[in-house]
């Protein structure tokens, strides 16, 4: 029998405090009962003696002191699974919105889980195809890893994350695969053009969909994330797949936290994000990763965009902090007409060393991958001033530097939505702009490599 | 132990009421499952406590027991080659036990009880001894001997002591003082939050090699030094700290992995065992211990893990090693500070830090040193304390990075510019200093060569003049320069990516003696007063750059440690080339 509750003191914001209540504990899953009758969730944010405080998932609107009743039910927060997750598309918090029946779950599985031991983490080190050259060639995406599109405003971050989901694949294998998909607040298009996506690839059948929409209940995305990982980690450990998550838009996560904490009066930490955004996004960032004799995996991309194209922002920070790497858009490539527009100078995967070179990719990838920054850091560094010199101060080594970054953001940044290169394409690209440059140029190369990839013909001496 | 009842939880703060006598600190067990605790604050008979583990289902009513002690390590044989958490619970033995996630209330010793170590007496039966005495050693792994020292506060006579095969819980030895006698074991305890006592502490005299070139030739650290990474994200501060753990020339190594990726540490356990230390010939992990308390564990224990390693350290320094200690990255454990100090309600500082974030930074830092440890031997150790910091958006005015740079004395600043264009590691040599340059010379002087210190000031000059002449070539183009700026220009280049850069993931790169240091910058600057000289002398400015030796250089990096041999055709080589430039009236 759950016990009852009218005895609601105060409404504020989405917090309820609660007075004369026995035996509640800290973080314990509440169910709120509207005057008219409707249901919503909420949990246990502070405990003080009788007196609770509640954050509602729902929103408050139409809620009262005096007929408002709460149900305290003695658990976290729970999501049911098993295998009927696959193909199915739920609330943000773990209702099917798809029409279809209700899952009958093997077990029910808190959604805040457990910190996992990391003398049991298994290091990442399968390389993920993604078909896209700036990431699989400069960037690679590692099994396991945990790599966020920084994005902004207006840039084409679904389309990108979808390709990656689209085409991942590990090279060589073929193994169970499924994509878990989380969406925080986002437009209905947004969440929309994902869904056809997957159904046109027929990848849907091999997906869990958890959506809360921009107007949804703000706090509902708090649990989210959790709930997109929690069935990450139950297809993963359980079911012994290879799970790509992908959350979007973390920013608006972050906000519903900010919103929690002003109306609980916390002492804000930057930019008003309370002190310990940090630790609660590590608590989701975290769960990505591989366990040591388990055959599954979980890879993690969660999606964000900078407010005014800001990366020293709390959140894109703090992200940073925790994930291996980034993948960051520029709006200049955009702009110019460049797909996808990935700025790869300040984009980073920690992983790489790890993932690629010989047995993995190829031998020279790491090399050739190191040259090809360097090159196109200098030639960035080129254009700058020839935007002030203007081209005629440029030396003619300059010059050389300046046409081989057009051509690279030409040919081996910029590719199709539906191209998918192989490893092998992208490296032949690479070392086929190389030739752009003089041989005494190439200090990140060894001279058998290039003789074994560029051949002799090409490049000044 | 007295019992008391929760009256709050608010995240990893809760409040107890009914405890008798409760001290400031000390550790008490929370609820059924008996989580760790440490209290904070007192008020009235109400007992604010940090728990070190998730308080999801916690509620009033819940029983508090506190044990009236500190929280404490364990030390003895056994440490090193172990992973620990925060409030050093061995993770390994958790996995083994209880599965792939840190489950609550999960309560495993330190130190193994059941395995056995050859204990060999070292005094004698009737000794006096005083604390910090080596009453016997332990072969603790193949490289270091581990010794069992009289427990601070215990002096006396030595009543009785045997050799042989101990678990850390039998006793070794038997001490008679006053008041009766007191059995030693192998295990002896100590609270992390207090720094262990050494008979004087001395100022730092020597460095401590790194093998990381751009450290050990500009920003030396000395041993017992103290020094922090800040940098952005990305910029390889956790790259660094890890080869500084695998090259620097320290007996002892303590990782922190504080608030950081799992994994990253993940990295370190499967890398470690693999690496062969270059001064011993082991594997690394015989003298490393680590502590991991990843950024998805809870908070509480984050804020006492650096005080577990410290403890740990200062454990081995106190047998006269000479210990590295790396955090990182303390800024997770300032903000692991902040959290509990706004559940708690103090009034915040700067950006929500706490008032006192400062004063606890100096605290930590301070346990660092050279010191004569307490023992008849009168053995020196030393901590050398390294920690990264990781300032929100790479801004250094930040806190606590401004806290930590009043207390440490070296400086490694990051710089993600660097990193974009993947030079690392991404130290910036014109923000970055050491105050330990002045006495480092004197070692360079008298172990490595004569004109150590003199080569490296004049590679530094030309560093900084590239700084301003680039200001130039942005202004104006770089025709505006003359011949000898240009040859400055070049070098400056040669030294960034010939000698500052390095690759910590290539065999031959990794680490660097000090011998190869100086050979390396001696080539360079070779190259350089030739390329002067021949300037000088009318030589072509194209010529001189185009010298074929360059590329000799370049590669130089690569000679292997028993190949140095090498660089004395390389100099002979410079001088020959650049010889040639005729000479004009």
């Amino acid at each position: 029998m759950l016990k009852e509750y009218l005895s609601i003191k105060e409404i504020v914001g989405p917090l309820l405090l609660v007075e004369g209540v026995e035996g509640a504990k800290y973080g314990e899953l509440v169910e709120v009962e509207f005057p008219d009758g409707s249901l919503g969730l909420g949990n246990v944010l502070e405990v003080e003696e009788d007196k609770v405080l509640l954050q509602s998932f729902e929103s408050t609107r139409g809620m009262n002191t005096t007929q408002t009743r709460v149900r305290f039910t003695g658990k976290g927060i729970e999501l049911g699974v098993s295998r009927d997750l696959l193909g199915r598309t739920f609330d943000g918090l773990g209702r099917p919105i798809d029409g279809g029946p209700r899952i009958l779950p093997d077990k029910r599985l808190d959604i805040y889980g457990n910190p996992i031991n990391p003398y049991a983490r298994d290091y990442p080190t399968d390389f993920i195809q993604t078909g896209i050259s700036s990431i699989d060639g400069l960037n690679p995406l590692v099994r396991g890893q945990k790599l966020p599109i920084f994005s902004a405003s207006g840039l084409p971050h679904s389309r990108i994350a979808a390709q990656i989901a689209r085409q991942a694949g590990v090279l060589g294998r073929q193994e169970e695969f499924a994509v878990v998909f989380g969406a925080m607040g986002i437009t209905f298009e947004e969440a929309d053009y994902f869904i056809e996506d997957f159904r046109n690839t027929a990848a849907i059948e091999r997906s869990v969909l958890f959506i809360n929409l921009a107007d949804d209940p703000a706090i509902e995305r708090i649990a989210t994330p959790r709930m997109a990982l929690t069935a990450a980690e139950y297809l993963a450990y359980e079911l012994n797949m290879h799970v790509l998550v992908i959350l979007t838009d973390m920013t608006y996560y972050c906000e519903a936290l900010r919103e929690i904490s002003a109306a609980r009066k916390e002492v804000p930490g930057r930019r008003g994000y309370p002190g310990y955004l940090y630790t609660d996004l590590a608590t989701i960032y975290e769960r990505a990763g591989r366990i040591k004799e388990a055959s599954g995996s979980i890879t993690q991309i969660p999606v964000l965009s900078m407010p005014d194209d800001d990366k020293t922002h709390p959140i894109p920070d703090l992200t940073g902090y925790i994930t291996e790497g980034q993948i960051i858009l520029s709006r200049e490539l955009h702009r110019r007409g460049i797909y996808p527009p990935i700025d790869v100078l300040p984009s980073l995967s920690r992983l790489k060393e790890k993932g690629i070179g010989e047995g993995k990719t190829r031998e020279d990838h790491s090399a050739l991958s190191n040259q090809l920054f360097s090159a196109y850091a200098r030639g960035k560094e080129v254009k700058e001033l020839q935007v002030i010199l203007g081209e005629a101060a440029l030396t003619p080594e300059d010059r050389l530097y300046s046409s081989f970054t057009d051509e690279f953001e030409d040919r081996f940044i910029r590719q199709g939505e539906h191209e998918d290169r192989s490893i092998e394409e992208t490296l032949g690209i690479g070392w086929d702009l190389l030739k752009i440059l003089p041989r005494s140029e190439l200090k990140r190369v060894k001279e058998e490599q290039i003789a074994r990839y560029m051949g002799t013909e090409g490049g000044p001496a | 132990m007295s019992e008391g009842v929760v009256v709050k939880v608010a995240g990893p703060l809760v409040v107890a009421r009914g405890l008798q006598d409760p001290k400031m600190y000390d550790l008490v067990k929370v609820g059924t499952e008996r989580l760790m605790g440490e209290i904070i604050e007192l008020r009235g008979d109400r007992a604010s406590i940090q728990v070190y583990e998730e308080t999801a289902g916690m509620g009033p009513g819940d029983e508090v027991v506190s044990t009236g002690e500190p929280l404490s390590v364990e030390l003895g044989p056994g440490l090193l080659g172990s992973i620990y958490d925060g409030v050093q619970r061995p993770l390994d033995v958790i996995r083994k036990k209880h599965g792939n996630y840190i489950a609550r209330g999960v309560e495993e010793p330190g130190l193994d009880r059941e395995k056995s170590w050859d204990f060999l007496a070292v005094a004698q039966e009737g000794d006096q001894v005083q604390p910090g005495d080596v009453l016997g050693t332990v072969q603790e792994t193949s490289v270091i001997l581990h010794k069992l020292m009289v427990p601070p506060g215990i002096a006396g006579r030595l009543a009785g002591i045997s050799s042989g095969s101990f678990n850390v819980e039998q006793p070794v030895a038997v001490i008679e003082r006053e008041g009766g006698q007191v059995e030693v074991t192998m295990l002896q305890r100590w609270p992390v939050r207090q720094s262990r006592v050494v008979a004087t502490k001395l100022a730092p005299a020597e460095p401590l090699i790194t093998g990381q070139r751009i450290i050990d030739t500009f920003f030396p650290i000395a041993r017992g030094g103290t020094a922090c990474v800040p940098g952005p994200f990305g910029s390889g501060k956790t790259v660094l700290q890890h080869a500084i753990a695998k090259w620097a020339n320290a007996e002892i190594v303590v990782f922190v992995g504080c608030g950081e990726r799992g994994n990253e540490m993940t990295d370190v356990l499967l890398e470690f065992p693999e690496i062969t230390d270059p001064y011993t010939g082991r594997p690394l992990m015989e003298r490393t211990l680590l502590i991991a308390n990843t950024s998805n564990m809870p908070v509480a224990a984050r804020e006492a893990s650096i005080y577990t390693g410290i403890t740990l350290a200062e454990y081995y320094r106190d047998m006269g090693y000479n210990v590295a200690l790396q955090a990182d990255s303390t800024s997770r454990w300032a903000e692991a500070l902040r959290e509990i100090s706004g559940r708690l309600e103090e009034m915040p500082g700067e950006e929500g830090y706490p008032a006192y974030l400062g004063t606890r930074l100096a605290a930590f830092y301070e346990r660092a040193g050279r010191a004569v440890c307490l023992g008849a031997e009168r053995r020196q150790g030393s901590i050398t304390a390294v920690g990264s910091v990781s300032p929100p958006g790479g801004d250094l005015s930040e806190p606590v990075t401004q806290a930590t740079l009043r207390i440490v004395k070296v400086f490694w600043g990051l710089e993600d510019k660097l990193a974009f264009a993947r030079h690392f590691p991404a130290i910036n040599w014109l923000i970055s200093y050491s105050l330990y340059r002045d006495k480092m010379e004197e070692f360079l002087r008298a172990e490595v060569d004569e004109e150590f210190p003199a080569l490296m000031e004049e590679a530094m000059a030309i560093l900084q003049r590239e700084a301003e002449l680039q200001e130039i070539v942005r202004l104006v183009g770089i025709e505006a320069l003359s011949f000898q700026e240009r040859l400055i220009l070049e070098t400056a280049k040669s030294l960034r990516e010939d000698f500052l850069q390095q690759n910590a993931f290539d065999e031959a790169d990794a680490f660097t003696s000090m011998r190869k240091q100086f050979l390396m910058l001696t080539a360079i600057m070779t190259l350089h007063r030739s390329s002067v000289q021949a300037l000088e002398r009318g030589g072509d400015i194209k010529d001189v750059l185009q010298a074929p030796v360059r590329a000799d250089i370049a590669t130089c990096k690569f000679i292997r440690e028993e190949d140095l041999v090498q660089f004395d055709a390389i100099i002979a080589r410079t001088r020959e080339q650049l010889a040639v430039a005729p000479a004009a009236g």
